[in-house]
């Protein structure tokens, strides 16, 4: 907002001359109908964001407060060199990519099979907004109270004398497998509106020409639906990156089996250490702006809302 | 798969059912789990069937019986309601400035708000931690109120402004000519067609607010503003419940039912309201 404010005397954008008192009320109004919302996100992000900056180049931990000083970049050599946050980046990145490569198949699948189920439509949309809505923790409950041993369906089918989610491959795989199970659907709906986007007579004329379903699958729908999957995939792998609450629930990071927001929280909730948690705060941020700026840049994602103006 | 030609209608039809059915267990299962657990008496717990051998509604007795479950439904409950309303009005004002008005600083309203929505939360844990301690928000209503708005907000603009440019706005022009004032040209035509878009976008920021669980735990630090997704996780080795299975999953039951309803009601509203907010550019 800060900037709508500073650049109201930028009208030479779309070549209008002089503005009439009508386009002037206009703009008046437009600024003051978003003031509310820019004036909210920004004091509570933009200012936020900011000050952790700041904390993170001071030593800073709210047991020794008198300690407090500013120490420059000392808090990020010791998290960029501490092995913990190393493991904690890795646990993240694999979460991340395993998880929306599997959501990203799936999600197809269930795309599909919304759009074109010829029975009951109607139920199986509305069955599977169910994980999409369901509270993150419950589900987390859920999926760990059914691999608890003993407790457990699941646990008692496939492992009744282990307890998975103390061991680290099998408790990062049911991680996985929570995360999954949840955002599947966000994912379909998000490929369903690039899958509307396919034009039957397309589909119809390449199956006159004798094109199997596989190929009119890969040659027809998905380059029309490549931007809604990248699309898709980039608020996918921005949040997945984030993930915090299933492991919290199910093994709360045990077994080195952490996130990086997981370090973040234990660091300045538990540890109560503001300046390295602010540190890892920026960093995640950091990471984050990567993964955005990747694929922005290098697949040409899209950036939703970006090109508003005379698109629709 | 999808594409299969019409060799047989019955057949197509027979394998899309088969289809179906996966979805719904797949959907389903968790769900019922956590709802056979939560009518299991005590006894049988642990013993790893999916459905109850014998059935007991005394854990829902139990939590409502404490004031830990009680008081968090409330705090969530209002919460989430308070957000949600605050930030469908801030986000119908800007979104119908984005879809109607032409005025500078617009795109980077719409830049700002696609950031924000990206952001990841936990680096605003640390630095809300510390400015909501100093300002007397930590663990209050407010304190959770806040960064929810903020976060809810760019979801709020996006499905508005999808739906905003919908609305064929000729219509309030035609009836102010008809001899309508501009209140009740906004009342009789544009609020009726307005309303559903605001209404689902109302919904989603409810499911957001509703769902929160990082914030929830790191702003909070009592009874007086724990949400229940908060209050679930300190249930475990609560020495008020001997194994405190039952009671959590009860808990979580409850606090779904709301999802199920949305769900089930306004499942149309919900779907057009993700693939338009989220996709079209």
């Amino acid at each position: 907002m800060s900037h709508a404010i500073e650049e109201p005397a930028a009208p030479a954008k779309k070549g209008k001359k002089a503005l009439s008192e009508g386009k002037r009320a206009e703009r008046k109004l437009g600024l003051m109908l978003c003031a509310p919302a820019a004036l909210v996100m920004v004091a509570v992000t933009g200012y936020p964001v900011l000050y952790s900056l700041w904390l993170s180049l001071q030593r800073y931990d709210l047991r020794f407060p008198d300690q407090r000083e500013f120490i420059w970049f000392e808090n990020y050599a010791t998290v960029l060199g501490n092995s913990y946050w190393w493991t904690a980046f890795g646990v993240t990145a694999l979460i991340t990519v395993v998880s929306v490569v599997i959501e990203l198949v799936l999600g197809m699948a269930l795309a599909l099979i919304m759009h074109r189920t010829l029975v009951a439509r109607g139920l199986v949309r509305t069955v599977a907004l169910i994980p999409y809505g369901i509270v993150t923790v419950v589900a987390a409950f859920s999926w760990r109270y059914a691999w608890t041993k003993d407790t457990g369906y699941l646990a008692q089918l496939f492992a009744s004398d282990s307890d998975l989610l103390t061991q680290r491959v099998p408790a990062l795989a049911i991680i996985t497998l929570a995360e999954v199970w949840k955002t599947v659907p966000f994912m379909a709906l998000l490929l369903m509106a690039g899958l509307a986007l396919v034009p039957d007579d397309l589909l119809k004329a390449a199956s006159m020409d004798g094109a199997t379903a596989w190929q009119r699958f890969t040659k027809v729908m998905l380059p029309v639906m490549k931007p809604a999957i990248l699309v898709a995939l980039l608020f996918r792998t921005l949040d997945a990156f984030r993930i915090f609450d299933n492991i919290f629930v199910l093994t709360n990071g045990a077994q080195q089996t952490g996130s990086v927001s997981m370090q973040t929280y234990n660091n300045l909730i538990k540890g109560l250490n503001l300046g390295i948690g602010s540190t890892m705060s920026v960093l995640i941020f950091i990471a984050v702006a990567v993964i955005a700026f990747v694929f922005i840049k290098v697949f040409g994602t899209s950036a939703p809302g970006s090109d508003n103006g005379g698109k629709r | 798969m999808a594409l299969i030609g019409a060799t047989s209608k019955n057949g197509a039809r027979a394998r899309w059912a088969l289809l179906d059915f996966v979805v719904v267990v797949y959907a389903l299962v968790p769900v019922l789990w956590i709802v056979s657990l939560s009518l299991k008496s005590k006894e049988t717990i642990a013993d790893g069937n999916f459905i109850p051998r014998s059935w007991t509604l005394q854990n829902y007795v139990d939590i409502f019986r404490t004031s830990e479950f009680l008081r968090a439904l409330v705090n969530s409950i209002g919460i989430a309601i308070i957000a949600t309303v605050i930030a469908v009005v801030l986000g119908t004002m800007a979104a119908y400035a984005i879809a109607r008005l032409d005025f500078p600083g617009k795109q980077v309203l719409v830049g700002v708000s696609l950031l924000i929505a990206m952001f990841p939360q936990v680096s605003l844990v640390s630095p809300l931690f510390e400015m909501e301690r100093s300002l007397g928000l930590f663990d209050t209503w407010p304190g959770l109120i806040l960064p929810y708005i903020t976060f809810a907000l760019p979801l709020a603009i996006y499905t508005l402004s999808a739906f905003f440019r919908e609305i064929p706005w000729e219509l309030e022009k035609a009836a102010k000519m008809d001899g309508a004032t501009p209140a009740q040209a906004f009342r009789r035509v544009i609020a009726p067609l307005a309303a559903p878009g605001v209404f689902t976008t109302a919904i989603l920021v409810f499911i957001f607010c509703w769902n929160d669980f990082l914030f929830a735990i790191s702003l909070t630090s009592t009874e007086a503003s724990r949400t229940v997704p908060a209050a679930l996780s300190f249930f475990t080795g609560s020495s008020q419940f001997e194994d405190p299975t039952g009671t959590i999953s009860a808990a979580a039951v409850v606090i779904t039912v709301p999802i199920i309803l949305f769900v089930l009601f306004f499942q149309r509203r919900i779907v057009a309201g993700l693939t338009s907010g989220a996709v079209k550019g």
